[in-house]
């Protein structure tokens, strides 16, 4: 499999200029310019968000130097060496665009002020005809804090409806949650930087080399020193490759393992009884429930030995410290709230939370994943981790708005809930900024009638998504070094984004666009911000005494500490690295176990459908891609998708390597490039989701999500390989479904969009 | 006395090819990346393995003393530099002589192109490119002292190719109870592409 040739090969990007090919401009002609400046700045991407310098010559940026900053000490992954590429990249979009014939036309060339008032005539007319809710918001993670906050004030003050919604709704939201739910606050208890400290990492779930790829040095500090690392991953991924021990579970079932070795720690006597009973409620409970889950019906469900799963509790439970860190792969679950709780139980069963070096985190993925979900842009929260359905919540998101507390509308519909409001024509126009539904969202068949529903839909990006592409307006905006701001990235560390370079053409940046909007909808007086640090100054009041308090945090305070953690509640506060070391954000300061039992997959494999589809991330590519795919030398590495299949199952339906396959699901089919490795358990296949049109994973992806917290089971499906020339199936096949339209939680509208108890509708008690 | 140099550990190497992309940055060479990040054998497993110039110490750079125009120079330092693109022919010598694959011919510019070590960076008191982005430091740089007191692993500098020894200025790291690393040696008791060792206990059932 070697590339590794004599000679420079004009074809392979990854050892040639690729600009003769049309690919981005690299400022690489200008190469022996010095650059007039440096700005210290962050990476686009990931929640690592990783300290960088952009090489800035004649107020252009042309390329990158390595930043010394405490989490990621100068290194960076492909994706932040390139990431300056986007800003002169020529598919930039440099106007807004109309579609003037309707749908079906084409989208033309239009100045600002005719997009902007057929937008809002559209808006006016809409509201008034069907109320106010007709009209949403879909905003996302991937973009400053005061962006974000200001879209979730954009919706309530500007448009004064009820659904806006973000796209770490399909990201973190079970997560959220989970530790919500656990401790009263959601964010990941310590930094990076005490990876080091401890003597265990169990990771469920997440393919931190490529995903976090920065983080891997920390985690090999941590095994310099010692520690063990246990990998739970249906594939064996590079993070995999070299753990001390990896279970290749079945996607889906994680809780068996992770109850599994709950009791057996239980039964060695390795709980921590003391910090159990002074920290902890509700123990017993968790005793009770994980008492079934013996290794060997572990061993059934998860498809791992037995011995296996005790040798993983033997090292984890002796551990003196240990760390449990998780991502999408068990967030992206119908029961990922469950699987996100199981893990905390056990790093509490062993007294971990809150001590140095040991602990649970939750690995955010979207650059400002932390931040995007505190600063009020969720359907159910307002700034600061606000809950918008508790009285005096909403009183002091009010005042700071300066409009009464009646006036904010209620809890809306979730992300994955408004594509059904869209579809049913309830939702009628949406103002999509940050997201790309048409890639990200599962089951995407659905998503494109849902979208083509809406008149207008409005779409903010830099570049052609393609969601824009479905859109009746597109408003050019900003990349992320074309403005400034802050973010909050994986730790809660509040790091600031620096301005490099202005937007090209006609672009505007983001926050401009929104206040716009706003004043022409007669709102202008709530959106008097002259620049983003005036909308960072009212989002620290506005968060002022939440959960996720910014009012100490100043852009001067971020420079001179390298980020401040929140809550950083005053002026000196120094900000909060390490949480929970003396209590739990509950009114009682304890945390909380949850009984959890294993609930199966929404769809599983039957004859039909006998394979297990996962989906998941490639290094080089970000999200929906609609950024990395663009980028030569990103691109070039992985520019379409695949599926990986075990040489046992690629005999058994006669696949060989490099084939084109059919893969189908019980919601379509598409055609994807063949590779055959061992890397894989026999019963699953993996596709990476980063693509679009054809190449889009989503096509087959199932649509069931959590019942409470809504996000999409993409890490698990029914699926079947076939070879291309096979004939398709007449008439229709089953998957076998464990939740059903019958016995399915139902979706929006009911009360409110998360599913809540009692307790937690009367205040913050979860 | 220590003298700073690179680390190669492929254990850590995730494949990322983030050296490549930050070795395209480099002032000197836009565009072009001296460093090479292979798939071991996909078919195999997901490892993969950078290559990168060893400067080779002992003997001195078997590319300079193959070159017939003497355009490969050697710096006081001992790293050992690209083809002078004024005297490089581009006749392939070094291409062949090179134990470990490095230089390429670009056809175009007709002129051997590799690693200097990032001599403009280096010389300042920086850390070559690919070290200095490689998220999970299977590319490090610093002393051999420093390496021992960081990490785990044996760092070794000589490989043996059979009979040949060459001892190079950049370590490759090995697993701590290595010692030697002996090209085509280790390969006897290796499971063959396919093949299922018969003993191992199934990790997947």
């Amino acid at each position: 499999m070697s590339v590794n040739k004599d000679t420079f090969d004009p074809d392979r990007d990854a050892n040639y200029d690729f600009q003769s090919a049309g690919k981005p401009e690299t400022g690489w002609a200008k190469s022996d310019q010095l650059p007039d400046s440096l700005v210290p700045t962050h990476c686009s991407f990931c929640g690592v968000q990783c300290g960088m310098y952009l090489r800035v010559s004649n107020g252009q940026v042309t390329g990158v130097e390595p930043r010394d900053y405490p989490h990621n000490r100068g290194a960076l992954c492909p994706k932040g060496v390139v990431a300056y590429q986007q800003v002169n990249h020529p598919d930039r979009l440099r106007y807004p665009l109309i579609r003037r014939g309707g749908k079906g036309g084409k989208l033309e060339r239009a100045s600002w002020d005719e997009a902007l008032d057929y937008i809002v005539s559209r808006w006016q007319a809409l509201q008034q005809q069907h109320g106010k809710d007709s009209v949403a918001v879909y905003s996302g993670s991937s973009m400053t804090n005061e962006k974000c906050y200001l879209m979730g004030k954009f919706a309530r003050v500007g448009l004064g409806t009820r659904h806006i919604d973000y796209n770490g709704r399909l990201c973190m939201s079970s997560a959220g949650v989970a530790y919500a739910k656990a401790f009263g606050l959601d964010r990941a208890p310590f930094p990076m930087t005490d990876i080091p400290e401890t003597n265990c990492i169990l990771i469920a779930g997440s393919n931190v080399a490529e995903c976090f790829p920065v983080m891997m040095q920390w985690l090999w500090r941590a095994r310099d020193n010692g520690a063990k690392l246990i990998v739970m991953d249906p594939r064996e991924t590079p993070t995999a490759r070299t753990a001390d021990l990896w279970l290749p579970l079945r996607p889906g079932t994680d809780v068996a393992i992770l109850n599994a070795m709950l009791r057996y720690v239980i039964a060695e006597g390795l709980t921590d009884e003391t910090y159990i009973a002074s920290r902890t409620r509700d123990w017993d409970k968790v005793k009770a429930a994980v008492e079934p889950y013996t290794p060997e019906l572990a061993e059934r469900i998860a498809g791992v030995p037995a011995k296996r799963i005790i040798a993983a509790a033997e090292i984890f439970g002796r551990a003196p410290r240990s760390m449990v860190m998780h991502a999408r792969g068990i967030e992206h679950s119908t029961h990922g709230v469950d699987n996100c709780l199981a893990c905390i139980n056990l790093s509490l069963a062993r007294g971990q939370v809150g001590k140095h070096g040991g602990g649970v985190m939750m690995i955010t993925g979207q650059g400002n994943g932390q931040g995007g979900r505190e600063v009020g842009q969720k359907a159910n929260q307002l700034p600061g981790y606000r809950h918008i359905d508790v009285l005096e919540e909403r009183q002091e998101v009010a005042e700071v708005w300066g409009i009464p507390e009646s006036e904010i509308p209620g809890e809306g519909a979730a992300a994955t809930e408004m594509v059904k409001l869209m579809a049913t024509g309830e939702i009628k126009s949406c103002l999509v900024i940050c997201s790309n539904l048409m890639v990200s969202l599962p089951d995407n068949a659905v998503v494109a009638r849902a979208l083509d529903n809406l008149d207008p839909l409005i779409v903010i990006d830099f570049f052609m998504s393609e969601t824009a592409e479905r859109a009746d307006v597109v408003l050019p905006g900003s990349v992320w070094c074309e403005d400034e701001g802050t973010t909050t990235n994986l730790e809660g560390r509040v790091v600031k984004i620096n301005r490099a370079a202005d937007p090209p053409g006609e672009g505007k940046r983001d926050w401009e666009i929104i206040c716009e909007l706003a004043r022409r909808l007669g709102r202008g007086q709530f959106f008097d911000f002259h620049s983003s640090r005036d909308i960072f100054d009212e989002l620290r009041r506005a968060s002022k005494g939440g959960v996720a308090d910014y009012a100490g945090i100043t852009w001067e305070k971020i420079d001179r500490q390298s980020g401040v953690f929140w809550p950083c509640k005053t002026a000196d506060d120094p900000g909060s690295p390490h949480l929970f070391t003396e209590r739990f954000a509950h009114k009682d300061g304890l945390a909380r176990f949850h009984p959890i039992v294993y609930t199966p997959a929404a769809e599983e494999p039957n004859e039909s459908f006998p394979l297990r589809l996962t989906t998941g991330r490639v290094v080089y590519h970000y999200l929906s891609g609609n950024q990395t795919r663009r980028l030569g030398f990103l691109n070039s590495q992985a520019p379409e998708p695949w599926v990986e299949i075990h040489p046992s199952a690629a005999k058994r339906f006669g696949i060989v390597h490099e084939d084109r396959v059919r893969v189908r699901t019980p919601r379509g089919h598409m055609e994807l490039k063949a590779i055959v490795v061992p890397t894989i358990r026999p019963d699953t296949i993996f596709v990476p989701f980063h693509y679009g049109h054809d190449g889009a994973v989503n096509q087959l992806t199932n649509p069931a999500v959590e019942p409470t917290v809504k996000i999409p089971e993409y890490k698990v499906c029914a699926a079947i390989v076939e070879r291309i020339d096979s004939p398709l199936p007449t008439g229709e096949q089953h998957a076998t479904e464990n939740l059903t339209s019958v016995n399915a939680p139902k979706m929006f509208p009911y009360t409110v969009g998360e599913t809540k108890g009692p307790a937690e509708t009367h205040g913050k008690e979860f | 006395m220590s003298i700073d140099t690179l680390f190669v550990d492929p254990s850590r190497c995730i494949g990322c090819r983030a050296c490549e992309a930050a070795c395209r940055e480099c002032d000197s060479h836009k565009g072009e990346s001296m460093i090479m990040v292979d798939f071991i054998d996909r078919g195999l497993s997901v490892a993969t393995q950078p290559t990168v110039c060893m400067h080779c110490e002992s003997p001195v750079a078997p590319c300079a003393q193959v070159c017939p125009v003497l355009a490969i120079l050697i710096t006081p330092e001992g790293v050992v530099q690209q083809a002078d693109a004024s005297r490089c022919i581009a006749c392939r010598n070094c291409v062949y002589a090179c134990p470990f694959g490095v230089p390429k011919i670009d056809l175009s510019g007709r002129l051997m192109k590799k690693c200097n070590l990032c001599y403009d960076r280096t010389s300042q008191d920086l850390q070559p490119w690919c070290a200095q982005a490689c998220p999970t430091d299977a590319l490090w740089y610093g002393t051999y002292e420093q390496f021992t007191h960081e990490r785990n692993g044996a760092a070794v500098r000589q490989t043996d190719f059979g009979t040949q020894a060459v001892r190079t200025r950049v370590y490759h790291v090995l697993p701590a109870d290595g010692s030697r690393l002996q090209v085509g040696a280790n390969t006897d008791g290796a499971v063959r592409a396919g093949e299922v060792s018969q003993e191992e206990e199934p990790w997947v059932l």
